[in-house]
């Protein structure tokens, strides 16, 4: 078989801009770069000497499309240094605001960015033309989550109503109530979506993923939790730093995420986001939720990217029913936020939240005058982009198979199915792998 | 083909940014098919797959100029668009990321990279108009879907955008709300700031921060005598001067976020340190 090279100039349907370049010797990969040229933003760097009350806003800015899991992890490194704990209320309304953002995200993703692939169409403009019904739905979907962001948060993209240790202003039971029926039609609605979806042809592949998620006993973890993975780790969010690294690569710029066992295990790759919180904590799930998963084709020993898309659906109908459950026991606490004590000494803390990508981990050294001194934030994309690109590497012999506009879309694909947020990477990534 | 054409060709294309302002346009759940019966989205990467080149009737631009790839790649834009409205904080004020201008790149690049040479980036970040000639500037970090959607409809029906440059105090006094300055101390930056958000932070009892940027004919140096609790000039005839709400280094801080190179800000932010 012939050398070939499949390119792609501009990734389409992600989030930030990247670019992809493979060059495959008959079935053999002999070159894979996912380039993203997204240009740096130095977050960690001009987050010093910023207060600690501004964290939450300007790394919401990082990214558009998840701003709450931001100011989420960036609010619990915050509390976690100054050792506060907040209100049973205070959690239930960060948990309320984030299922609102799982809603909106995932449902962009779902049918917006993803779904198109599977039916072989640019987008879902032309797809609305096909299924005018699916994607009205979806659109219906999607603004579910964005009101219940913008009723809670003041609005839908970067929300003001968070701050450290709660929230500036309670809302008001009957606003949020108001959303229960609409969350109601959207489990629904999501559902009879997810039978459309289970007949959809997925790819075979099966990767060998070591998959990390926050776990709680109590809850599917959204907010927060320990830290899991599907070999065995179990730590708390403040010893990431311990079994987690970034390293930046020979040829390369990237900064990519390995993971220990133990301090003395070698460091390897790892996958988070809805497959892994799908597989670690699905006994967390609804049983119905959990059944209907099953009966759609996602098994929770599931490790093949292209069904995430399943992941995410459930996802979504899991967040409606859990927001309506909140809603429903919501009473209004006595005061919108716990204090911040000051400090008699420089603190540090670390925070974790499931982003809609996967695992999103904050951390602050603050001094005396409750300043930042050092930030550390690592995103989902940039822990998944090893993962992300041995995909690529596992369906080689398929992209050599196959002629090479349908390679080239699969290649894609097999990127468009972590949903990679690219401006998200605080840390610029200009990848390229090499095997002698 | 383009002879055959009938509808307006929309191009939305991003810099340094989060992604934030063009979601906006997929956030128009309810106006997004409507919008795409009116308008060809000929280029929109994180929207679809199609691309088609130019030229365009409208380019909206999101995000600054950080790069030297970026420096031409926003002239290719302007070439080829008829309309170039820019989207956002970033677009007309250099966005956070300009809190790096005027500091050490390199110290900059080197608490996150460990190997900083390999970048390509600017030592600036800089607004799309120092750039090249922009037809319309949204305000806002991120922009405001409703102000996005009369800037399109103005232009499409080939009118001026109705957009009101006053202040969020007139937005607040609009929505009923108690000034959060007067009443709770709370530095707010609502007098100066440009109205699009509809008063957000002081509905939900919290000062706003200024990420739409300066209001038209903002006087940013009296609302810092007010806040630093500085007496007025001699010739006014104003209240005896009452506590300072902040002390120096915060004004500059809140005055050096989202919109850190709007002149005015910027000024102001200067005379401080």
């Amino acid at each position: 078989m012939a050398s070939r090279t499949l390119e792609v100039d501009f990734l389409t349907r992600v989030e930030g801009e990247g670019a992809l370049r493979i060059e495959l010797d008959g079935a053999e990969p002999k070159r894979i770069e996912l380039r993203i040229f997204e240009p740096p933003r130095f977050f960690e760097s001009l987050l010093r000497g910023r207060d600690q009350h501004e964290a939450p806003d300007i790394t919401s800015r990082i990214c558009g499309i998840c701003p709450v899991a931001y100011i989420t992890s960036a609010c619990a490194a915050l509390e976690q240094a100054h050792g506060i704990q907040l209100r049973a209320e205070h959690v239930a309304l960060r948990r309320l605001l984030y299922t609102g953002e799982w809603i909106e995200s995932h449902g962009l993703h779902v049918f917006m960015l993803h779904l198109p692939d599977f039916l072989g169409l640019p987008d879902a403009m032309t797809l609305a033309k096909q299924e005018p019904t699916l994607v009205k739905n979806a659109l219906r979907i999607k603004k579910v989550g964005n009101s219940l962001v913008r009723v809670l948060g003041g609005r839908e993209i970067h929300p003001i109503n968070t701050r450290v240790g709660g929230f500036y202003k309670a809302p008001e039971a009957a606003a949020l109530a108001e959303l229960l029926s609409e969350l109601a039609w959207a489990e629904q609605a999501t559902l009879e979506a997810l039978e459309r979806l289970a007949e959809l042809e997925f790819p075979s592949l099966e990767r060998d993923y070591e998959l990390v998620a926050l776990h709680a006993p109590d809850r599917y973890a959204i907010e927060s939790g320990r830290i899991r993975s599907s070999s065995g780790l179990d730590i708390d969010v403040s010893d990431y730093t311990q079994h987690f690294h970034e390293l930046q690569r020979p040829h390369s710029t990237a900064l990519h995420s390995l993971m220990r066992l133990t301090p003395q295990s070698e460091p390897r790759e790892y996958l988070c986001g809805p497959l892994a919180r799908f597989v670690l904590n699905h006994s967390e799930l609804p049983e119905d939720l959990f059944e209907l998963a099953g009966r759609a084709g996602l098994e929770p020993t599931c490790r093949n990217p292209f069904k995430s898309i399943l992941a995410r659906t459930i996802e979504i109908a899991f967040a409606c029913r859990e927001a309506a459950r909140i809603i429903r026991a919501y009473e209004p606490p006595s005061e919108p936020s716990v204090p911040l004590p000051p400090a008699a000494d420089a603190v540090e803390g670390h925070g974790a939240s499931e982003a809609p990508r996967g695992l999103l981990y904050h951390r602050y050294r603050v001094d005396t005058d409750g300043l930042i001194t050092e930030a550390q934030i690592v995103p989902p994309t940039s822990q998944n982009q090893g993962s992300i690109e041995r995909d690529l590497w596992d369906l080689a012999p398929e992209l050599g198979r196959l002629p090479l506009e349908e390679a080239t879309l699969l290649a894609e694909r097999a990127i468009r199915n972590h949903d990679p947020c690219i401006s998200c990477a605080t840390h610029f990534l200009n990848l390229e792998i090499r095997r002698a | 083909m383009r002879a055959t054409r009938t509808r307006p060709r929309l191009a939305v294309w991003k810099f340094a940014s989060c992604d934030g302002c063009q979601l906006s346009l997929l956030d128009c759940e309810d106006e997004l098919l409507a919008i795409t019966e009116q308008v060809e989205i000929a280029y929109f990467l994180e929207a679809s797959r199609n691309t088609s080149p130019g030229p365009y009737d409208v380019s909206l631009v999101e995000g600054s100029i950080t790069t030297h790839e970026d420096e031409r790649r926003i002239q290719h834009v302007r070439e080829q668009s008829k309309w170039v409205v820019t989207l956002g904080a970033c677009a007309t004020a250099g966005g956070i990321q300009a809190l790096r201008n005027g500091r050490d790149l390199q110290e900059f690049a080197s608490l996150v990279y460990a190997h900083p040479e390999y970048l390509d980036s600017l030592a600036t970040s800089t607004p799309i108009a120092e750039h090249i000639r922009v037809d319309f500037e949204l305000r806002g970090c991120p922009i405001d879907k409703q102000q996005l959607l009369e800037v399109l409809s103005a232009l499409l029906i080939g009118r001026k955008p109705n957009i009101a440059a006053h202040s969020v105090c007139v937005e607040c006094k609009l929505a009923g709300n108690v000034c959060v300055l007067v009443s709770s101390g709370e530095p707010c930056l609502g007098p100066i700031t440009h109205a699009g958000c509809g008063a957000l932070c002081p509905s939900y009892d919290r000062a706003c921060y200024g990420c739409f940027g300066p209001a038209e004919a903002a006087n940013p140096s009296a609302l810092s005598r007010r806040l630093l609790g500085e007496a007025p000039p001699t010739d006014q005839r104003v209240d005896v001067p009452r506590d300072a709400l902040v002390k120096t280094a915060r004004l500059r801080r809140l005055l050096q976020t989202f919109n850190t190179l709007a002149p005015e800000f910027r000024k102001e932010s200067l005379r401080h340190g």
